[in-house]
């Protein structure tokens, strides 16, 4: 009886030992936080939190330029956060010697947030560049951190107005 | 690479996710499916009409089992972790429960099958050959040299039991691979539970065709006369299977034109427009409707068996067509328009690429490489001249 | 140490505190976050997004998203009259250089910013065969890229199209909602600098945020609710016509 089932017990043994090795393969190579928080490497989540951010955010600019805290505070762009303008200045904050911002051109900047567009909500202050301006630069005339212009004494760069 | 986009998509969505090699793989598990099915026919529903294509049929899904892995491990971002799907299978991913699908398949069912319908077979060869194939062989029969009669009656009754599980082990394997479409709710096209169904059918349907053609193909290069009462009766089970796999496709249609959801106005555009030629011409009116009407045909005139073997030969490659091109607009189709519903993209297809056209005509014929090494060391002919000698019949068909 | 640092260290505890571990070289999430004490969010308010693509400019440079891909993005919609079902909808170059002016043609115009709604139900953790993208403890996807196969089943799962496989590992990604910013205490960079306030980091699970309060007094939507995802980013005044 034996001897006609022995190539299925031979098979059964393979099968086996197939199994049994993909059971060590499997306790080897898993690695050791999977599944610790649920269906997935546990070490992953500080993994992905141990990236270095790139943008400093608004509280550190203000901690060293303090001056320029003083010229927003009486404008509209009080509530615009530094690097929405500057771009991330992580590096700058880190090392503010040797790293320096670059220098902003309002044309581009200015009219991604102004340029006049159907789809801003109207009560946005917004303008048509070529109108308002005919071509020139918007710190021409207008002060980034203090937008609004109050008198002729307090253009930043008067000669534009004659 | 500019991709034109028509409306307006998700600016992450115009750039196609899964390729020509995605639409490969449900054509050849389906391939696999049917030509099992085709099998079981007469294994165990007793279809003695079909016997001269079942050793045929076991190695033809074979040489496609093998193969299945090949498109997905080239479409992998990294196919060097693809083993983390055995190791730490997700237990709610169709993706990974479909590999344990696909092992139990293969080893539990098709190589189980195929190594104890042959075992007599192999034993005689590995006693008999010389030479590298000898060893081959030796390997194979792991160890064993029995060929009683009570050990191949053994064989016999384990068979018959692995293809009773084999078949709904068939409808498993395909029916997980529409599942895996079926069950994203994201995407309107694909979602329905009717995905698991529809693909099954079609994949019996392309199955039996490509078995049908091969062994059309097999005898004349063989020489050998086709048994036309075979070829009837698998033409007549692909008849029927057909007409079920094209009234659920229907059904499916006519339903979602009738409610016309969300989707459908988007839907509707992408097949008149995107997807006219390889939907409405070529898998309906080329792949389904003709074959269909020229099976049809047979089944309704007596034609003589010259003209029927053609019209067989038409319809079965119409078909596999057919069902490439069903499964190339489930995939593709499923990618063209936007999940917004306002817009297209298109599909850009490389050719000498990791995914591209070559790789997947490569794809398609290695089956038929692996099929021709198959078929010499473990001939299918139901008058193969190596076991003729002794003049037995295979195993099974002493029961 | 040189008297900016030592300046920022008395004037900023929270911010100093987790910069001085980014400069110490161990920028692992500052001791004291707790998994268990968040579940993040996050609040849009749509009548307040001027479409200046500052968001998406900012993340790409936070996360080195690549040319092409987006993490978040933001859409102009033109809903003429009635027709709420067919609006008009585009996003050149996911809105990142801003919108080119387009005429008013009479009907209703505006932006909408979007980005991976962190879901609680998330659909694409649903179907990752290996564990790759989860939902942490504290209601943020992730995507553990060096697990990550890149089958790409992910992308096809999530109804609001926000992955991507990014080229350069061949992995899926999408918004992490700044993960490694708001472990330290810090936004996201795209709330960091969203000039209207259109965007708001939202902590659900502590109870002096203001979101608590913001939601008992407006009309707020969840995009594709059909869908029932457990989206946890809440758009206030969102239009019907929104996809």
């Amino acid at each position: 009886m034996f001897r006609d089932i022995e190539h299925l017990i031979r098979l059964a043994v393979v099968m086996a030992i197939v199994l049994i090795g993909f059971i060590v393969l499997r306790s080897a190579v898993v690695p050791r936080s999977f599944g610790q928080y649920g269906h997935y490497r546990g070490a992953a989540i500080a993994e992905v939190a141990a990236r270095a951010p790139v943008f400093a955010g608004h509280e550190v600019c203000e901690a060293c330029h303090a001056e320029v805290v003083e010229q927003k505070k009486v404008g509209r762009h009080v509530v615009i956060p530094c690097e929405t303008c500057h771009a991330a200045q992580g590096r700058h904050a880190d090392d503010p010697a040797s790293v320096k911002p670059e220098k902003l051109d309002t044309a581009v900047l200015c009219a991604r947030c102004h340029e006049r567009n159907s789809a801003k909500p109207k009560s946005f202050p917004q303008v048509v560049s070529a109108e308002h301006s005919s071509g020139l630069a918007c710190d021409t005339c207008h002060q980034p951190h203090r937008p609004k212009i109050e008198a002729q004494a307090e253009l930043k760069r008067p000669e534009a107005r004659r | 690479m500019h991709i034109p986009v028509e409306g307006f998509m998700y600016p992450n969505e115009v750039e196609l996710q899964w390729s020509v090699l995605i639409v490969l793989y449900p054509f050849i598990t389906g391939l696999v499916a049917g030509a099992f099915i085709l099998a079981s026919l007469e294994r165990v529903f007793r279809v003695q009409a079909v016997k001269p294509t079942y050793r045929l049929a076991l190695l033809t899904a074979l040489s496609f089992l093998l193969v299945a892995p090949l498109p997905l491990q080239l479409h992998l971002g990294h196919p060097e972790r693809s083993l983390e799907m055995y190791l730490t299978p997700h237990r709610s991913s169709a993706m990974a429960m479909f590999g344990f699908v696909y092992l139990w398949y293969l080893m539990a069912v098709l190589l189980l099958e195929i190594w104890l319908d042959y075992r007599r077979d192999i034993v005689l060869k590995a006693q008999t050959s010389t030479g590298i194939f000898r060893n081959i062989y030796r390997a194979l029969t792991l160890g064993s040299m029995n060929i009683s009669e009570r050990s191949l009656h053994i064989d016999e009754r384990v068979g018959y039991f692995i293809t009773l599980i084999g078949v709904p082990s068939a409808f498993l394997l395909h029916g997980y691979v529409g599942f895996i479409f079926g069950s994203v709710k994201a995407n309107p096209w694909w979602s329905s539970p009717l995905m698991p169904i529809v693909f099954i059918f079609s994949a019996m349907v392309s199955g039996i065709a490509a078995v049908m053609l091969l062994y059309m193909i097999s005898s004349h290069l063989r020489g050998k006369t086709i048994d036309i009462g075979c070829l009837d009766k698998i033409a007549q089970y692909l008849l029927y299977i057909f007409v079920i796999d094209f009234s659920l496709e229907m059904l499916d249609l006519l339903q979602r034109i009738y409610e016309a959801d969300e989707s459908f106005r988007s839907l509707d555009f992408m097949v008149h427009t995107r997807l006219w030629t390889s939907q409405v011409i070529i898998q309906i009116l080329l792949g389904t409707v003709t074959p269909i009407a020229l099976l049809g045909l047979t089944q309704m005139f007596r034609f003589n068996a010259r003209v029927r073997k053609r019209m067989y030969a038409v319809a079965g490659c119409l078909t596999v067509i057919g069902i490439f091109a069903m499964r190339w607009n489930v995939v593709i189709g499923g990618q063209l328009f936007s999940k917004s519903f306002l817009g297209y993209t298109t599909y850009k297809m490389g050719f000498a690429t990791r995914e591209g056209l070559l790789t997947a005509i490569i794809l398609v014929l290695l089956p038929f490489f692996i099929l021709w090494v198959l078929v010499k060391l473990l001939p299918p002919w139901p008058d193969a001249d190596s076991t003729a000698a002794s003049g037995a019949t295979p195993a099974h068909g002493t029961s | 140490m040189d008297p900016t640092r030592r300046r920022l260290l008395i004037l900023l505890p929270a911010a100093a505190a987790a910069w001085k571990y980014v400069l110490a070289g161990t920028p692992e999430a500052a001791p004291g976050y707790k998994l268990s004490e968040h579940w993040w969010g996050m609040l849009i308010d749509i009548p307040k997004c001027i479409g200046c693509g500052s968001c998406s400019r900012a993340c790409t440079e936070e996360n080195d998203v690549p040319e092409g891909y987006y993490r978040t993005w933001i859409e102009r919609y033109h809903v003429a009259d009635w027709k709420i079902e067919r609006p008009d909808v585009e996003s050149p170059d996911g809105g990142k250089q801003g919108f080119p002016p387009s005429e008013d043609f009479g009907g209703k115009n505006f932006f909408v910013p979007k980005l991976c709604n962190h879901c609680a139900d998330s659909p694409c953790t649903q179907v990752c065969p290996v564990g790759a993208t989860f939902v942490t403890p504290d209601g943020v996807v992730l995507v553990d890229k060096a697990y990550c196969l890149g089958c790409r089943y992910c992308v096809q799962a999530c109804p609001y199209g926000c992955r991507f496989i990014n080229p350069k590992t061949n992995t899926a990604e999408k918004c992490s909602l700044c993960y490694h910013r708001i472990t330290k205490g810090l936004t996201t960079a795209c709330c960091e600098v969203c000039p209207t306030g259109a965007r708001q980091l939202a902590d659900l699970k502590n109870p002096k945020d203001p979101i608590h309060e913001y939601l008992k007094t407006h009309t707020v939507q969840v995009l594709k609710p059909h869908m029932a995802t457990g989206s946890k980013v809440f758009y206030n005044g969102m239009d019907g016509s929104v996809r």
